[in-house]
C-alpha cells in the first residue's frame, strides 16, 4: 500500500492504495467521488475524464499513484456555491444530457477544450476534439450545441471582464 | 491489473538503476499503452518505473534547422509547439491526430516509439526524417531504430532521452485511420531533406514501419503526386487482419503517399 495525496477539487486529500490502483477507482471508491463515471474501462470512451494539472486524462488509463502530489479536478468541482459552471449550464439549457451517463467527461472534456481554443471554437473543430468521448444515447448534436453555447458565453464573460 | 510496484524516477540515471533493480520491471511514461495492457493482463511487470516527470526528458528545442524533442515531450506539447510549426509543420499535424485530446495529454514520443506499435504514427516520421534516437547510452539512426512488430533496437534497461532530426525543405504525413480505433490503416510521411526525399510508411507493413525506395525514387525525378502512378505496392509484405487485407493495404499506401506528396506541395 502506498499512502497517496492529491488536491481534489482545491482540497487536500490523502488515502492508502495499492500501486495498481486507477485513478478512477481511488477517486470513486476511496474518496467516494462517483461523479466521474467508468464507462468502457478501455481507454475509450472518456466517462472518465478529469484533469490533472489542468489538462484533461482518461483517469481509467492513469494508476492514481501516478498522479501522486497533482491537482485534480472532476465534475464535482465545477460548479462553485450551488452556481452551475457555464459549461454546466449549457449542457442543461440545451438538453446536451440524455441518459447522463457520459455526461461528467464530455463536460470535463468540453471545459479543456474551451480552455484551449477559447470563443473560437467552432462545430467542426468540437466534433474532432470528442474523437475520446462517446454518448451511447448518440447524442452528438446536443453535446455539440451545448460545447460552442458554453463557449461562446464564456468567451463574452471575458470580453465583459475586460 | 496483477499487482504490481511503482517507482518514480527524479532523473534518467536513478530510473535506469531502478529498472535495472528488477528483472520484470518496464518504464512507464505516458502509459496510454502499457496501462491499458496490464489492465487486460497482457502485461504484468512486477514493477513499473515512471519516467514522466524527469526534467531532463521533457522540452523540445529548436536551433537553425536542428529539432531535438525530449523523450517524454507529450503528443499534445509537439502538436502545439510554435517551434516544430515553424521548419516542419508536417510533424506538429502528425501528433495533432494520435489517438483523441486526452491521450495526447499523456502519451509521449518516447513511449510511441520504444513500443513501435505497428501502427504507430510517429515510427513514419522518424524514418521519412532519418531522426536520431538518443538514449541513456548511445545514439541510433531511426533505420536501425525500429527492428519489428513492438521490437527496438533497444537493450534492456536502455532508455530513449530524446530524438533529434534535421527539418527537411517540405514534407507531410497523411494516414488512413481505422474508423473504430483510429490507428493509422496506412500512414505515409514524405519528407525532403538534405539526404534526399525518404518515405516512411506505417501501419500496413507486416513487419511494421518501413521505407519504399521505389517510392522514394520515383519522386526524386518527379516530386509529384502523378510519379507514383505507376508504382505498384506490393501485398505480399502487408498486413492483413480484419481490419483490411493485404491487397486493400497495399492500394491504401499508394493513396495515402499521393495525398501526402501533394500535402507536402
Amino acid at each position: 500500500m502506498t499512502s497517496i495525496s492529491l488536491n481534489v477539487n482545491g482540497r487536500q486529500v490523502s488515502g492508502e492504495a495499492e500501486d495498481r490502483t486507477l485513478l478512477v477507482e481511488f477517486l470513486r471508491t476511496n474518496l467516494g467521488m462517483t461523479g466521474t463515471h467508468v464507462g468502457c474501462d478501455t481507454s475509450q470512451c472518456g466517462a472518465c475524464v478529469v484533469h490533472v494539472d489542468g489538462q484533461a486524462v482518461k483517469s481509467c488509463t492513469m494508476l492514481a499513484v501516478q498522479a501522486n502530489g497533482s491537482d485534480v479536478t472532476t465534475i464535482e468541482g465545477l460548479a462553485s456555491n450551488g452556481t452551475l459552471h457555464p459549461v454546466q449550464k449549457a449542457f442543461h439549457e440545451n438538453h446536451g444530457l440524455q441518459c447522463g451517463f457520459c455526461t461528467p467527461g464530455m463536460i470535463m472534456a468540453a471545459t479543456d477544450m474551451i480552455r484551449r481554443h477559447g470563443s473560437a471554437l467552432d462545430e467542426k473543430t468540437v466534433r474532432q476534439e470528442l474523437e475520446g468521448n462517446i454518448c451511447r444515447c448518440t447524442g452528438y448534436h446536443n453535446i455539440v450545441k451545448s460545447i460552442l453555447a458554453a463557449a461562446a458565453e464564456m468567451g463574452n464573460a471575458q470580453q465583459a471582464a475586460e | 491489473m496483477y499487482e504490481t510496484n511503482y517507482h518514480r524516477g527524479s532523473s534518467v540515471s536513478e530510473a535506469a538503476s531502478l529498472l535495472a533493480g528488477s528483472d520484470e520491471a518496464k518504464l512507464l511514461a505516458g502509459g496510454q499503452t502499457l496501462i491499458p495492457t496490464m489492465k487486460q493482463r497482457l502485461a504484468a511487470p512486477s514493477d513499473v518505473v515512471d519516467i514522466r516527470h524527469i526534467a531532463e526528458l521533457k522540452g523540445i528545442s529548436v536551433s537553425g534547422s536542428k529539432v531535438t524533442i525530449g523523450a517524454a515531450t507529450s503528443h499534445a506539447e509537439v502538436a502545439q509547439s510554435a517551434d516544430i510549426a515553424n521548419v516542419c509543420p508536417a510533424l506538429c499535424g502528425l501528433a495533432a491526430h494520435i489517438g483523441d485530446p486526452h491521450v495526447r495529454h499523456m502519451g509521449t514520443i518516447g513511449g510511441s516509439i520504444a513500443n513501435n506499435d505497428p501502427a504507430a504514427d510517429y515510427p513514419a516520421a522518424m524514418v521519412a526524417l532519418d531522426a536520431t534516437i538518443h538514449t541513456n547510452k548511445r545514439t541510433i539512426s531511426a533505420s536501425d531504430f525500429f527492428v519489428g512488430l513492438f521490437e527496438t533496437a533497444l537493450d534492456e534497461g536502455e532508455i530513449v532521452t530524446a530524438v533529434s532530426f534535421d527539418a527537411p525543405s517540405k514534407a507531410a504525413y497523411q494516414k488512413f485511420p481505422n474508423p473504430a480505433s483510429r490507428y493509422a490503416m496506412a500512414g505515409v510521411f514524405v519528407a525532403q531533406g538534405n539526404g534526399g526525399i525518404r518515405v516512411g510508411v506505417t501501419g500496413a507493413g507486416s513487419e511494421g514501419v518501413f521505407r519504399s525506395s521505389e517510392m522514394e525514387e520515383a519522386l526524386a525525378a518527379n516530386f509529384s503526386p502523378a510519379a507514383l502512378d505507376a508504382i505498384a505496392v506490393d501485398p505480399a509484405g502487408m498486413l492483413a487482419d480484419i481490419h483490411g487485407s493485404a491487397v486493400y493495404r497495399a492500394n491504401l499506401v499508394k493513396v495515402m503517399a499521393r495525398r501526402a506528396v501533394a500535402a507536402a506541395g
